[in-house]
C-alpha cells in the first residue's frame, strides 16, 4: 500500500481506477452467489437442501420442486461424454504431438480447436436436423439390436429410439469437449524431455511403449487437468443440449429416453416460470450450478497450475 | 533374458494397432468439424439470399421475410457489451499485469478469471435477470449487454494480462531510467509495444460473445419487430436461431440455417485470422 501513496499523482488515479476494474472480478463472482442465494432463499426455506437434491419430483402445478431428474440428466450427460471423448482425444493428442508429420501439425491443431470456437447453439442445431435423424434411424435400432437383449446393459437400450434423448446429447457434448483435452493433453505431451523419450528407445522400447510408459504419465497432471475443465466444461452447457434433449423431468436407466439437465431446465422453464416458488427454485437450481462448476473448474485449475509448476522444475 | 521373435512382434503389433488407433481418433475429430461445417453451409447457402439481411421477419408461417431486426439487435448488444466490457476487462488486467506484478491479489484475480472463462454462461443470464430484468419487469437489451459483458470481462483480462507480461522488463526499465511516471510508461510503451496482441485479443473475445445464446435468454430476450430501443426486448441472432430451430415451420427452419451459416463462418474466419496475427506476431519474436 505504501508503494501506491508514493506514486504521481496521474499514477495514483490510474492505478485506482485500475484496481477498482480489478476488484469488478471480485465483485462479480461475489455478487452472483449472494444474488442466486438471495432469489433462491424461498426455495431454500421450503425445500431444505438435501430434500432438495435428493427429491424427484419436478411438478409446477403442484408446486413441488426438486432437483434430483436434472440433476440426474447433467450426471449422465457428462459422465458418458467424457467417457466417449476421454479416448479420442488422447489420441488426437498422441496423433498431433508424436505420430503426426510435421506439416500437418499445426492446420489439425487449428481444425480440432476449431471445434471449441464454433458456438454452442450451432451444435444443438445441428445435432437436431442431423445427427437426431440419423441417430433414430439406423444408429440406435442398431445398438438396440446388438445389446438390447443382454441382460442389464440390455436396459441403457430399451424404449424407442427417437434421437431425442440422453445418447444424442452425450454424443453431442462429446464433440464438443474432445477440444479441451486435446490440446491441453496435446501441450502436456510436447513438454516430455527429449532426452527422455531417446533414453527408452535406446533401451528397445517401441514407439508405442515410449508413449504408454513415458509422455503419457510424464503429462498425467496435464491431462487431468484438461478432463477436469472439460468435465466442467460439460457440466454448464447448455443450448447444445437444449434441442435434443426433450426436457422431461425422469430417471430412467435408458439412454434412449428424454431427459433433463439443469441447463435444460432453465434454459426452457425460466421464461415460463408463474409463481414465485418456480421461480426461486429455477434460482435454486442456478445456484447449484454455479457452485458446482466453479468447484470443478477450481480443481482443473489446481492440476493445471500443479503440472505448470512440474515441468518448469 | 532370452530373445523371443514372438514377443517382439507381439510388442510391434501391438503399438501398430495404438498408433492406427490414435490416428483414427484424429480422424474422427476432423471428420466432425467437416460433417457439421459442411452442413451448415450446405442448408445456409440454399436459404440466404438479399432479403434475409435486409427485411423483417414476416408473420409466422408466411414464407420471405428476413432477419433484419435480429441482425441490428446482435449488433447494437455486442457493441454494448464490447463498450462495457472491453475497458474493465482492459484496465483489470493492466491492474494485475503492472501495478500489483507478482502479487497474491494479482494471482487470485488471475485464477478466478480463469474460472469464470468456463464458469456456465446460463447463470450468468440467470444473475443479471434477476439484477435487471425483474426490477424493470421486461426483458430489454441493456439487460444482453450487460449479460455478454459479465463474459467478456475475463476473456479480456486475461489476454491482456498474458499479452502485457510478454512486453520485456527492460523496456520499462528504459522508460523508468529517463524519468517517466508509471502511468505514462503504461500508456507510452507497455500498451504500444503489447497493441496488436490486445487488439486481437478483443476481437477473439467479441467473436467469442458473439456466438453466446444462453445468456440472452432471460435477458434481452426476443423481438419479431424491428427496434433500436434498448430499453426493450431485443432480437438477436443466436436466440432467432433457437426459436427458429424450434419451430413448426419450414421456412424458419431455412432463416435458422441461414443465421447459423452467418453467425458459424463469422466467427471462425475472424477466430483463424486474430490467432493467426498472434501467431506470427509472437513467433518471429520468440
Amino acid at each position: 500500500m505504501r508503494k501506491f501513496l508514493k506514486l504521481p499523482f496521474a499514477d495514483l488515479i490510474f492505478a485506482l481506477i485500475s484496481f477498482s476494474a480489478a476488484f469488478t472480478v471480485l465483485t462479480l463472482i461475489f455478487s452472483t452467489i449472494y444474488v442466486l442465494y438471495d432469489e433462491s432463499s424461498l426455495a431454500i426455506h421450503k425445500f431444505g437442501i438435501l430434500n432438495f437434491l435428493f427429491n424427484v419430483d419436478w411438478d409446477p402445478v403442484n408446486e413441488i420442486f426438486g432437483a434430483a431428474s436434472s440433476l440426474y440428466g447433467t450426471f449422465v450427460t457428462t459422465v458418458f461424454s467424457l467417457m466417449i471423448a476421454i479416448p479420442v482425444s488422447i489420441g488426437i493428442a498422441i496423433f498431433l504431438s508424436e505420430i503426426s508429420p510435421h506439416l500437418m501439425k499445426t492446420p489439425v491443431g487449428i481444425a480440432i480447436e476449431m471445434l471449441a470456437a464454433i458456438p454452442s447453439i450451432i451444435y444443438g442445431m445441428w445435432g437436431l436436423f442431423t445427427l437426431a435423424p440419423i441417430m433414430a434411424n439406423y444408429i440406435e435400432p442398431t445398438l438396440q439390436s446388438i445389446f438390447g437383449d443382454i441382460p442389464i446393459i440390455g436396459k441403457l437400450f430399451e424404449g424407442t429410439p427417437m434421437g431425442i434423448d440422453l445418447f444424442t446429447a452425450s454424443i453431442i457434448l462429446s464433440i464438443m469437449i474432445t477440444p479441451f483435452i486435446a490440446s491441453i493433453s496435446r501441450d502436456s505431451f510436447n513438454l516430455t524431455p527429449n532426452i527422455v523419450k531417446e533414453s527408452a528407445y535406446a533401451l528397445g522400447a517401441t514407439h508405442w511403449e515410449v508413449i504408454r510408459d513415458i509422455v503419457i504419465p510424464y503429462a498425467k497432471l496435464g491431462v487431468y487437468g484438461g478432463i477436469v475443465l472439460a468435465l466442467g466444461r460439460a457440466l454448464g452447457e447448455t443450448m447444445a443440449v437444449a434441442f435434443v434433449l426433450g426436457n422431461n423431468h425422469q430417471i430412467t436407466p435408458s439412454l434412449f429416453e428424454a431427459a433433463a439437465t439443469i441447463t435444460v431446465t432453465l434454459a426452457n422453464e425460466f421464461t415460463e416460470a408463474d409463481t414465485d416458488i418456480y421461480l426461486s427454485s429455477l434460482f435454486y437450481l442456478a445456484l447449484i450450478l454455479f457452485v458446482l462448476s466453479f468447484v470443478i473448474l477450481a480443481a482443473a485449475k489446481f492440476f493445471l497450475l500443479k503440472a505448470e509448476k512440474g515441468y518448469s522444475r | 533374458m532370452i530373445y523371443n521373435p514372438n514377443i517382439v512382434k507381439r510388442r510391434k503389433i501391438r503399438g501398430f494397432i495404438a498408433l492406427l488407433l490414435s490416428t483414427l481418433a484424429a480422424g474422427l475429430g476432423l471428420f466432425w468439424l467437416g460433417f457439421i461445417l459442411f452442413d451448415v453451409l450446405r442448408h445456409g447457402l440454399t436459404a440466404i439470399n438479399l432479403d434475409f439481411f435486409l427485411e423483417d421477419p414476416a408473420p409466422p408461417g408466411v414464407p420471405g421475410g428476413g432477419l433484419r431486426n435480429a441482425f441490428v439487435g446482435q449488433l447494437l448488444i455486442t457493441l454494448f457489451a464490447t463498450i462495457i466490457g472491453v475497458p474493465i476487462g482492459l484496465l483489470a488486467g493492466t491492474f494485475i499485469a503492472e501495478y500489483a506484478r507478482g502479487t497474491k491479489f494479482a494471482k487470485v484475480i488471475s485464477i478466478l478469471s480463469d474460472i469464470m472463462v468456463s464458469v456456465p454462461s446460463i447463470v450468468v443470464g440467470t444473475f443479471i435477470y434477476a439484477i435487471m430484468v425483474m426490477p424493470v419487469g421486461h426483458f430489454n437489451g441493456w439487460a444482453g449487454a450487460a449479460a455478454l459483458a459479465f463474459i467478456m470481462i475475463p476473456v479480456v483480462l486475461r489476454t491482456t494480462e498474458d499479452m502485457l507480461s510478454l512486453v520485456p522488463w527492460t523496456l520499462r526499465e528504459a522508460a523508468f531510467a529517463l524519468g517517466a511516471s508509471y502511468f505514462k510508461v503504461i500508456k507510452d510503451i507497455v500498451y504500444r509495444a503489447a497493441i496488436t496482441g490486445i487488439l486481437t485479443g478483443i476481437i477473439l473475445s467479441i467473436a467469442r460473445v458473439a456466438g453466446e445464446t444462453a445468456p440472452l435468454l432471460f435477458t434481452s430476450f426476443n423481438n419479431s419487430f424491428f427496434t433500436l430501443n434498448m430499453n426493450e426486448p431485443m432480437s438477436s441472432l443466436t436466440v432467432t436461431i433457437f426459436v427458429y430451430a424450434m419451430g413448426p415451420y419450414e421456412d424458419w427452419h431455412e432463416k435458422a440455417w441461414a443465421a447459423a451459416f452467418v453467425i458459424t463462418f463469422f466467427i471462425l474466419i475472424v477466430t483463424i485470422l486474430s490467432r493467426s496475427i498472434i501467431y506470427w506476431k509472437y513467433k518471429s519474436k520468440s
